[in-house]
């Protein structure tokens, strides 16, 4: 392929570096520095994609961040990804794209019909028509439109690529390398403070690198390279390009995505394909320059319709003519600038300018130039389907109500101009509230909010001249607030030429008798027509205008479309702009891609895993392991061909019969030390502290202050001021927290420390009849006999030369034991413990097996302190003090809290003795009751009991207390389960607490 | 982000810290006779305020303490940050 668009010489590409691409399956090729837009356009493809809504073909519209076209999926490196601009994607070798939103082809598109019924879908079609029938949203309507809407599809492999984030801290950030940019950035640099300067695209100099101004003595660019090549050496500053600061936050952060690899054809070994930065700026200069804005007419959707000033980047930047025969349509004096351009490349363009009689230095070189140029002329509309053929023009009346005559003129490419709109996102994101400046149409940032100045176009200032000064001031200035130096930097000279004053002129009437669509929004399809339905239909908040007609939405948030939109409601509801107002700008300012703003965090690494120090052992004895919280613990050991059923019955059969050991390192452990410690105690829990012994440990329920049940667990008093305090493996971090309030800022008189010693201990459960003949092997030195060590009690032992803390405590409702040990011997211990076991017949348990044996012992877990519950609901109301104070004890009183049929737990057996019961089943009195089936209560909790052999579950039940014998049934309709059961005692093991004290 | 100067450890950023609600609020002391409506103001009431509002934040990912901030609701601005035992002035 040939590039038939690209002149002989110029743009700055790199000509010694062929590039070939594929687009929609056919091959082109493109230079080292060209975009795909420029490359398309260099081999003359104006079509890239269709409409959202109409289906009508797509081509180019702007040269960079504003545009609303040329939205591609990219396939690179065997990944693809949607909503692409072609006009920032940079050429690599290889690149593959594809057009979206057209089915089969981009040339031959049957959504385009939409086109031929856009009677039938204007503004609010959706809203109005997919109302009724209800029944028919969720089968018919929502996945049409489902596939209907989006521009692209997102992938749906893993994604391989690696994003980081970066914080960084400086003290001013500038965003954009354009002319202020770039003062600013010296001036501040200069002074010696560390300065951030981020740039989105590949190439620094924003408009410079366009323009036809000298500064000093040499050309605007050149000037920009200098200064660049300065400031990349200076150690107190950063420069980034493929950078775009997109969102400014609370208290002077802004976020910026850095686009490390897009450009390359795939991510280099060590690369991240991007880096999202969070900077803390002390000072912040906004220097994202302005983006050119269309003026409306008729079928001005039309591929070679563009911005003026992008057709002056593709010829300039990219040595690209976007056509031969080209209509420039302006109403100031940027699109004379477009049109020297063509014509000192050997084109001939004809200007049209609303003006009656426009004069300037500008107009005065056109003119010299022998341009054809026609004042008070429109065009009206631009003709031709895939690609503009020709335009309909004609003169306009200087109240711009009245057409002339209208001709048809020949031309391939129509570049508009309709004046700048300053690019104002980052300063309104900072709550600077935006004025609007009538001289320019176009709204500017107010009163600083936060650190940040605006600056050059960004801020309506268009004269070069201006932006230097002041941005040489402001740079300068600021800097030396932080830095306290002062280093003069001599202003250059600017030659630059005079232009005149713009036409507040932006959209073109309709000629009698042509209903021509007339776009604002050109992603969205909204035209002209669309706002004038909304405001009739009476909507009149801007805001809400935006959302019926979604004028401004999707990729490119309206950054071409706006400020028209804004015209046009302010023209019909006879208003000012400025009283109209304009949408807020949210971050982010352009979009971002998903992986970034996770960054490192996914799969493994989106949160700490967590392993005791016995997970070796367990991985290699085939533990089959369970997320808890963060923890990874063994949910049961394999054995053959055994599933989680068999295996937990197996386990928990074995802690009933003979002994199993159970790695109980994540139940949270904090060290309480201090004379308060105890007094500590006995606030937080309901229970009384006071008067227990040393050696000695304890059950005890924690409250909220409003009575919920926060937390449960033993603590152990290990001396007179020291305390071992363990929680639930998921309310550890909570707990300390808690903890920690009441210490600093309640009680401060208490003298009590506390600190998580959750990592410091290694613990196994030894459970089971057989346990003691267990404990007296491994402690032969220790007297653990029933009288020696007694239910509760607490000793030290020596185990095989390692010191242990060993605890009588119980979970499972057996004989059973804790032992302690430092982390690093708790592999050791261990192994111990399952060497001298062997002759005991030990098994170890995973926390399924320990939930059957919790359960049917009638042991409260998390599945019951969830949050709603009070301790009376988990028969836990003996161990609440009636003497004394403790944090929530107050709101104990309140009357649904001690209502006569409160909530209860209790057990729940299936009269089939067969079907378990799915936890989360209701519980409910008749099953053929009409919807909604009056709850009583619901299952929290099941198992298959090992002592009777039969499904055994626990529930929260109303009026639970004199509940028990009655029969129910337990309904599930999530697993299509109605089950005939009976109410029992929640103790349905050992209701007694015998084996605990054998 | 916010950016929360820890009266113990310097300027932090809100991720290192967690909120911990109004400052304001006193717990009725202990073993006290507390009326309904004084315990349903210590649990449950709070003002929603638009404006300067005294709050609680514990530096969770720093130094553990809990710390009383100064800061408007609406514009995030903050004026003073104190630690637990500290007058607020």
């Amino acid at each position: 392929m040939t590039q038939a668009f690209r002149i002989e010489n110029g743009g700055l590409i790199n000509r010694d570096k062929k590039l070939s691409f594929k687009f929609n399956g056919k091959t082109y090729l493109g230079y080292e520095g060209d975009t795909l837009a420029s490359a398309l356009l260099a081999n003359g493809v104006h079509l890239v994609g269709r409409s959202f809504k109409y289906h009508r073909p797509r081509g180019f519209f702007g040269a960079g961040v504003d545009e609303p076209y040329a939205v591609v999926q990219l396939f690179r490196n065997g990944e693809t990804e949607p909503n692409i601009k072609a006009t920032e994607q940079e050429l690599f070798e290889g690149l593959e794209a594809k057009s979206v939103n057209c089915w089969p082809s981009v040339n031959f598109d049957i959504g385009a019909i939409n086109n031929f019924l856009k009677i039938f879908l204007p503004a609010g079609f959706y809203y109005k028509t997919f109302m009724w029938p209800k029944s028919f949203w969720y089968r018919i309507y929502e996945p049409f439109i489902r596939k209907a809407a989006g521009l692209g599809v997102a992938s749906t492999k893993h994604d391989k690529e690696r994003y980081e984030h970066k914080y960084e801290y400086c003290d001013l950030l500038i965003a954009g390398s354009g002319p202020s940019g770039l003062a600013g950035a010296y001036a501040a640099a200069k002074n010696g403070a560390k300065v951030i300067l981020a740039e989105d695209k590949p190439r620094f100099g924003g408009s410079l690198l366009t323009s036809d101004v000298n500064i000093g003595n040499q050309s605007g660019k050149d000037w920009a390279e200098g200064i660049i090549a300065e400031l990349k050496t200076m150690p107190n500053v950063v420069v980034k390009n493929r950078s775009q600061i997109f969102g400014y936050y609370d208290h002077n952060m802004l976020v910026m995505s850095e686009k490390v690899s897009d450009h390359l054809p795939s991510t280099k070994k060590y690369h991240p394909n991007k880096r999202l930065w969070y900077i803390r700026a002390k000072e912040v200069l906004i220097s994202s320059g302005s983006i050119e804005r269309p003026i409306v007419f008729g079928n001005n959707d039309t591929p070679g319709v563009m911005l003026s000033s992008a057709a002056k980047e593709y010829l300039k930047v990219y040595g690209v003519l976007v056509g031969r025969k080209p209509l420039v349509f302006t109403n100031n004096d940027s699109g004379y600038e477009t049109a020297i351009e063509f014509k000192k490349h050997g084109v001939d363009p004809v200007v049209l300018d609303s003006r009656k009689n426009p004069e300037s230095e500008i107009i005065d070189e056109a003119k010299n130039l022998g341009i054809n140029i026609k004042n008070s002329h429109v065009v009206v509309a631009a003709q031709g389907y895939k690609k503009v053929k020709s335009a309909d023009i004609a003169s306009i009346s200087e109240d711009k109500k009245q057409l002339g005559k209208i001709e048809n003129i020949q031309c391939d490419s129509i570049c508009v101009s309709g004046f700048w709109t300053p690019t104002i996102h980052l300063a309104s994101q900072s709550g600077n509230k935006t004025k609007f400046k009538e001289e320019i149409d176009a709204f500017v940032p107010g009163q600083s909010k936060q650190n940040e100045i605006t600056l050059g176009a960004a801020n309506g200032i268009f004269s070069l001249d201006e932006t230097l000064k002041t941005s040489f001031k402001a740079g300068s200035e600021l800097s030396k607030k932080i830095t306290e130096k002062d280093n003069e930097i001599s202003i250059p000279n600017v030659v630059e030429k005079k232009s005149s004053q713009h036409d507040k002129f932006w959209c073109v009437p309709l000629p009698e008798g042509k209903n021509y669509k007339r776009f604002l929004d050109f992603q969205n399809d909204v035209a002209v027509s669309d706002v004038e339905i909304a405001l009739r239909e009476g909507y009149r908040s801007i805001e809400h205008v935006k959302r019926y007609t979604t004028l401004g939405m999707a990729t490119d948030q309206g950054k071409t479309s706006n400020l028209n939109g804004l015209q046009l409601v302010s023209e019909i509801e006879n208003k000012v702009v400025p009283a109209v107002g304009h949408t807020t700008f949210r971050p982010p300012y352009t979009p971002v891609s998903i992986g970034a703003i996770v960054g490192r965090e996914v799969g493994k690494h989106s949160k700490p895993t967590r392993k005791s120090p016995m997970h070796s052992w367990h991985e290699k004895n085939n533990a089959v392991f369970v997320d808890a919280g963060v923890w990874l613990r063994p949910r049961y050991y394999q054995r053959g061909n055994e599933n989680l059923f068999e295996g937990s019955k197996r386990e928990a059969k074995n802690v009933r019969t003979n002994v199993g050991v159970c790695d109980v390192t994540t139940l949270g452990k904090i060290d309480i030390k201090g004379p308060d410690a105890a007094e500590l105690l006995n606030r937080v829990y309901t229970n009384a502290w006071l008067k227990l012994p040393v050696g000695k440990a304890r059950y005890g329920v924690m409250l909220r202050e409003d009575g919920i049940v926060m937390d449960d667990g033993t603590t152990t008093r290990i001396s007179e001021n020291h305390y071992h305090m363990t929680t639930t493996t998921a309310q550890a971090a909570n707990v300390l927290s808690h903890l920690e309030y009441y210490l600093q800022l309640v009680w401060p008189e208490l003298n009590v420390n506390v600190v998580s010693t959750t990592e410091q201990w290694a613990g196994a459960a030894i459970a089971g009849p057989k346990s003691r003949y267990l404990l007296q092997k491994l402690f032969p030195n220790s007297d653990v006999s029933n009288e020696g060590l007694p239910f509760m009690g607490y000793m030290e032992g020596d185990l095989f030369g390692v010191k242990a803390r060993i605890f009588r405590i119980s979970f499972s409702g057996e004989l059973a034991y804790e032992v302690n040990v430092e982390s690093d011997y708790g592999n050791f211990m261990w192994q111990k413990i399952m060497e001298v076991g062997e002759e005991f017949n030990i098994q170890p348990y995973g926390t399924e097996a320990l939930s059957t044996l919790r359960i049917e012992m009638g042991h409260v877990a998390g599945s019951e302190l969830d949050g709603r519950t009070i301790p009376f609901d988990n028969a836990l109301e003996g161990l609440v003090s009636k003497k004394k104070d403790f944090i929530g004890k107050r709101s104990l009183q309140r009357s649904a809290f001690t209502s006569e049929d409160r909530q209860r737990i209790v057990g729940v057996v299936p009269l089939d003795k067969q079907t378990s019961i799915p936890e989360g089943s209701h519980l409910v009195k008749d099953d053929k009751a009409p919807l909604p089936n009056p709850k009583l209560g619901h299952i929290s909790a099941s198992c298959w009991s090992v002592e009777y052999d039969n499904p055994f579950s626990l529930a929260i039940l109303k009026d639970g207390k004199n509940m028990i014998g009655q029969k129910l049934f337990a309904m599930s309709p999530l697993k299509n389960k109605v089950i005939p059961v009976e109410i029992v005692s929640s103790h349905y093991v050992d209701p007694k607490g015998e084996r605990v004290r054998s | 982000m916010l950016y929360i100067n820890c009266p113990h450890c310097g300027m932090r950023s809100q991720n290192e810290f967690s909120y911990g609600g109004d400052a304001s609020v006193k717990r009725p002391e202990l073993n006290k006779e507390v009326s309904d409506q004084e315990w349903d103001n210590f649990v449950y009431n709070r003002k929603s305020l638009r404006g300067k509002h005294l709050e609680l934040w514990q530096h969770i990912s720093g130094c553990r303490q809990w710390i009383k901030v100064e800061r408007d609701t609406a514009t995030h601005e903050i004026f003073k940050t104190f630690k637990a035992d500290e007058e607020v002035a």
